[in-house]
C-alpha cells in the first residue's frame, strides 16, 4: 500500500527545526536574533524538546553543549553576530568534543537585512576547527541536520550548520517525518577530556588535529559533496544558496556542489577541476572556498572583490563568470520606523529636546537614529549602550545618556552597569523597558517572567538589579507621562550620581489599546511642522500644507499633542 | 506537468498591508496542486512600515528562491511607491496587476481584505483551480472570517479586464 507522505510549507528555519526534532533532539537553546529566531520558536512547540531562550548566546551555547556532553542530543542557534557572544565556549568546544550529538546553527545575514555587520561565519568554523555544513535550501537544511548529528557523534565534535537569510526565510514544500528517539549517551567522568587546563588541553589539541585529518578524508566521500557533470566548458564550485543561483542561470553547466565545506575536499575539487575547461567559484561574501582551493593549488577564476560585499542575486552570476565588478545596487527600500504609539518615540523626542549625546544599543530603538528623530548617536553591539556611555562620559564635555532596551540590558548590559559603578562613573542610563524582545517579534525574556513555552517563571525585577549593581538612583517612569519623563531626566542629568531611569510602557505589538485618535484643527495650525519631527507614521503632511491623521494608525500616545504649541492637535 | 514553466510572482507593499499573507495563500494553493513552491521574503521590518516584498515561484522544480531581475511574470503591488521601485522586475510582456489596486480599495471596504481581492484578480490569470485557492485561504485565516474572504475573493476573480 502506498502511503502518502505528509508535507508542509516550511521556512528554512522551521525545516531545520523539524529535522532536528525528527532526529531525536532533546535540548535547544538560543537568544532571539533575526534571521535565526524561528528555529527555537518552532522547537518550543515540541513537548519532547527542552527548549529555552537563554539570557544571551554564551549561556545558550554552554547550556546546549553541556547537555550534549552530559548525554542528550543538543542544538544551539543564533544569528551570525550572536555566535561572537558565544565565541569563548565555541573555541574550546572543539577541544573537549561532545558526547551526544551537538549542532551549532549560525544564520548569517549577507546584505545586512537586519544586522550590524555581514561577517561570514564560515571563517569561524575554520578558526574554531569545527566541521562546517552549508545547506542550499530549506529541504537541505532539514536533511543536513541528520548528517550533522551523525558526523558529530562519529567524530566526537560539534558541527556548525550555516544558513543565510535567504535560506532561513525561504519557504518550500517539506516532507514531514516521524521522530526517532536518539537515546541517551552515558556520561563518564573524564577530566583529561572535559577539564581544559593547559596540560589536558595540549593533549586534546593533538586529538583535535588528528580528528581534522580524519574529517578531511571523510569530506572526500561525504555524500553532501557531489560532482554534477554536464557541459564541460564551464565548471562551478559553489556552496549554500549560491548553488541555486548558479543552477538558475546556468542549468547546463557542470557543478561541484559542496555541502561539507570545512575541512575542504581537495581531492574531489582537483578531480572536478581536471574534468572542466574553465573553473569558476561562486560564493557569497568572503572568498572562503577560493582560499581553500588556493591552498590546495587549484587554479580558478576568482570573483571581483566587490562581490565580498552584500547579498548575491541570481542575475549577478554572469558578472562573476566574466570576472566583472558587481553592478551598482540601488538601496532605495522604504526604511522602517518606530510603530505609531511606540513608547520609545516619547523618550527620543525628550532626549532630542534636551540636546544630549546618546549612546545606543541594538533593538527597535536603534530606529531612533534616523532623521528626523536623529536622537541616537552610537550603536555597535549588544550591551554597548552602557559601555559606550562610559567612554563618552569620561571623554566629552557634552551631556551623555546611555540607552538600552530591557532584553538587551539582561543580555549584556548588567556587567556594563556594574563597571560604571565600580569605576566611579556618574551620569544617566535609561532602560527602555517595553516588556519584550520587540525587534525579533516579541519574545519573552527574564524580566517578563514568562518562558519560551509560555510558562510563568521567576520574574527578574530590573529596578532591584540596578540597585544591586550600584546605581545611586533608580526611577521608574511611564514615558506616556511626557512631562514627568522630561522633568525626571532633567533632574537626574543635573546630579553628580549614577542614575538609572527605567522608561516602562509595554510594546504596542503586545497590546493595542483602543483610544480615540487625536484631532487636528486646521484653523489653529501654524504650519510649523514640529509634529512632523517626531516621525509618527500616523501623521501625514498633505500637498496643501495641512496635516492629516490616519485614525487607524493613531495610537493616541499624545506626543504630537505635546509638541503642538498652537494646540491644533488635540485630545478628543 | 513536465512542460510547465516556472511561474514567477512578485508581491510588494509596505509593512502591515497583508503582502506576506497574500503570497502565503498563493503558495499554498500552488502546493495543493502538486507544484514545487519557493517563497522568499525578509522578516523583521514588516511591522514597522518598511518595504515588504515576497518572491513566489512555482513549477516542476524551482532553483533560486529569488526571482531573477526582469523575470517576474506578475507584479502585484499594494503601494504606489513600491510599484515604482519594483516594476523593473517585471519581464517584457509580464502582467502588472497593480492597476487593480484602486478598484480593490473601492471594493474592499475594510482595508484588511485588500489582499484577498487582489488574490482574486491574480487567480483569474493563473491556471490553479478555484477550490485550491479557497482551501488555501481557509488554511491561512481563521474560520470566522471565511465568509467575507470568499465573498471578496470571488469579487476580485470577476474583475479581470
Amino acid at each position: 500500500m502506498l502511503i502518502m507522505a505528509k508535507s508542509d510549507f516550511l521556512s528554512g528555519n522551521e525545516a531545520l527545526a523539524q529535522g532536528a526534532y525528527e532526529e531525536g533532539l532533546e535540548v535547544a537553546a538560543s537568544y532571539p536574533g533575526t534571521p535565526a529566531t524561528e528555529i527555537l520558536e518552532y522547537l518550543s512547540g515540541f513537548a519532547q524538546i527542552d527548549s529555552q531562550w537563554s539570557v544571551n548566546e554564551k549561556i545558550a551555547f554552554e547550556v546546549a553543549l553541556s547537555s550534549a556532553i552530559a548525554g542528550k542530543r543538543s542544538l544551539y542557534a543564533s544569528k551570525h553576530v550572536g555566535l561572537n557572544v558565544a565565541m569563548d565556549p565555541l573555541m574550546t568546544s572543539s577541544y573537549t568534543g561532545i558526547n551526544a550529538g551537538f549542532i551549532v546553527v549560525t544564520c548569517d545575514d549577507p546584505g545586512l537585512h537586519s544586522s550590524q555587520n555581514e561577517q561570514d561565519n564560515r571563517l569561524i568554523a575554520r578558526m574554531a576547527k569545527i566541521p562546517l555544513l552549508e545547506p542550499a535550501s530549506p529541504s537541505e537544511a532539514k536533511a543536513f541536520v541528520k548528517e550533522a548529528f551523525e558526523i558529530s557523534e562519529c567524530f566526537d565534535t560539534p558541527v556548525i550548520l550555516r544558513l543565510t537569510t535567504r535560506i532561513s526565510h525561504t519557504k518550500e514544500n517539506i516532507i514531514i517525518g516521524r521522530r526517532k528517539e536518539s537515546g541517551r549517551k552515558d556520561f563518564k567522568i573524564n577530566a583529561a577530556k572535559y577539564v581544559m587546563v593547559p596540560a589536558n588541553a595540549y593533549k586534546r589539541h593533538i586529538e583535535l588535529e588528528k580528528r581534522l585529518t580524519r574529517l578531511k578524508v571523510y569530506a572526500e566521500s561525504c555524500p553532501l559533496n557531489r560532482i554534477e557533470l554536464k557541459n564541460k566548458k564551464i565548471g562551478f564550485i559553489t556552496s549554500g544558496i549560491s548553488y541555486l543561483y548558479v543552477k538558475e542561470m546556468y542549468p547546463d553547466a557542470s557543478c561541484l556542489k559542496l555541502g561539507f565545506t570545512f575541512p575542504f575536499p581537495d581531492g574531489k575539487a582537483r578531480r572536478f577541476a581536471k574534468s572542466v575547461k574553465e573553473l569558476v567559484v561562486v560564493e557569497e561574501l568572503e572568498p572562503f572556498l577560493e582560499e581553500q582551493l588556493a591552498i590546495a593549488g587549484i587554479k580558478c577564476r576568482s570573483k571581483h572583490p566587490s562581490f565580498r560585499i552584500g547579498e548575491l542575486k541570481p542575475e549577478y552570476i554572469p558578472y562573476i563568470v566574466k570576472g566583472k565588478k558587481k553592478p551598482e545596487e540601488e538601496r532605495n527600500a522604504r526604511r522602517p520606523v518606530l510603530c505609531p504609539g511606540c513608547p520609545h518615540r516619547l523618550v527620543f523626542a525628550t532626549l532630542k529636546k534636551l540636546k544630549v549625546v546618546v549612546t545606543g544599543d541594538i533593538g527597535c530603538y536603534t530606529l531612533g537614529a534616523a532623521p528626523p528623530l536623529s536622537s541616537l548617536h552610537t550603536c555597535l553591539c549588544m550591551g554597548s549602550g552602557i559601555t559606550f556611555f562610559e567612554g563618552f562620559r569620561r571623554t566629552i564635555k557634552e551631556k551623555v545618556v546611555g540607552l538600552i532596551g530591557d532584553s538587551t540590558f539582561v543580555h549584556s548590559g548588567i556587567p556594563g552597569l556594574i563597571n560604571l559603578s565600580y569605576n566611579q562613573t556618574k551620569g544617566l542610563v535609561i532602560i527602555l523597558d517595553n516588556a519584550t524582545t520587540a525587534m525579533t517579534g516579541a519574545q519573552p525574556h527574564p524580566a517578563t517572567g514568562v518562558t519560551i513555552k509560555q510558562e510563568v517563571t521567576k520574574k527578574l525585577i530590573l529596578e532591584d538589579v540596578c540597585v544591586a549593581c550600584g546605581a545611586d538612583h533608580v526611577d521608574v517612569v511611564d514615558p506616556y507621562n511626557i512631562k514627568g519623563l522630561e522633568e525626571l531626566i532633567k533632574k537626574r542629568l543635573g546630579e553628580d550620581a549614577l542614575s538609572v531611569v527605567i522608561a516602562r510602557h509595554p510594546c504596542k505589538l503586545l497590546k493595542r489599546e483602543k483610544s480615540a485618535p487625536t484631532l487636528y484643527l486646521e484653523e489653529k495650525c501654524k504650519k510649523c511642522y514640529l509634529c512632523m519631527a517626531i516621525d509618527c507614521p500616523a501623521l501625514r503632511k498633505n500637498d496643501d500644507g495641512s496635516i492629516s491623521i490616519d485614525a487607524e494608525l493613531c495610537a493616541a500616545c499624545r506626543l504630537c499633542v505635546s509638541v503642538c504649541n498652537p494646540k491644533a492637535l488635540q485630545r478628543k | 506537468m513536465n512542460e510547465f514553466k516556472t511561474i514567477n510572482i512578485l508581491f510588494c507593499g509596505t509593512g502591515g498591508q497583508g503582502v506576506l499573507k497574500a503570497a502565503e495563500i498563493c503558495a499554498r494553493a500552488a502546493m495543493l496542486e502538486g507544484f514545487h513552491v519557493k517563497k522568499s521574503e525578509v522578516h523583521g521590518m514588516s511591522q514597522r512600515g518598511g518595504s515588504v516584498e515576497s518572491h513566489l515561484r512555482f513549477g516542476r522544480r524551482v532553483f533560486s528562491p529569488l526571482i531573477p531581475y526582469g523575470k517576474a511574470d506578475y507584479l502585484i503591488s499594494f503601494h504606489e511607491e513600491e510599484h515604482r521601485r519594483l516594476k523593473k522586475m517585471l519581464k517584457p510582456g509580464g502582467s502588472d496587476l497593480t492597476g487593480y489596486l484602486e478598484k480593490a480599495c473601492r471594493a474592499a471596504k475594510d482595508k484588511r481584505y485588500l489582499n484577498i481581492f487582489l488574490l482574486g484578480v491574480l487567480s483569474s490569470y493563473l491556471s490553479l483551480k478555484e477550490k485550491s485557492w479557497l482551501k488555501a485561504i481557509d488554511n491561512v485565516f481563521p474560520a470566522k472570517i471565511s465568509y467575507e474572504n470568499r465573498r471578496v475573493f470571488a469579487q476580485g476573480r470577476k474583475e479581470k479586464l
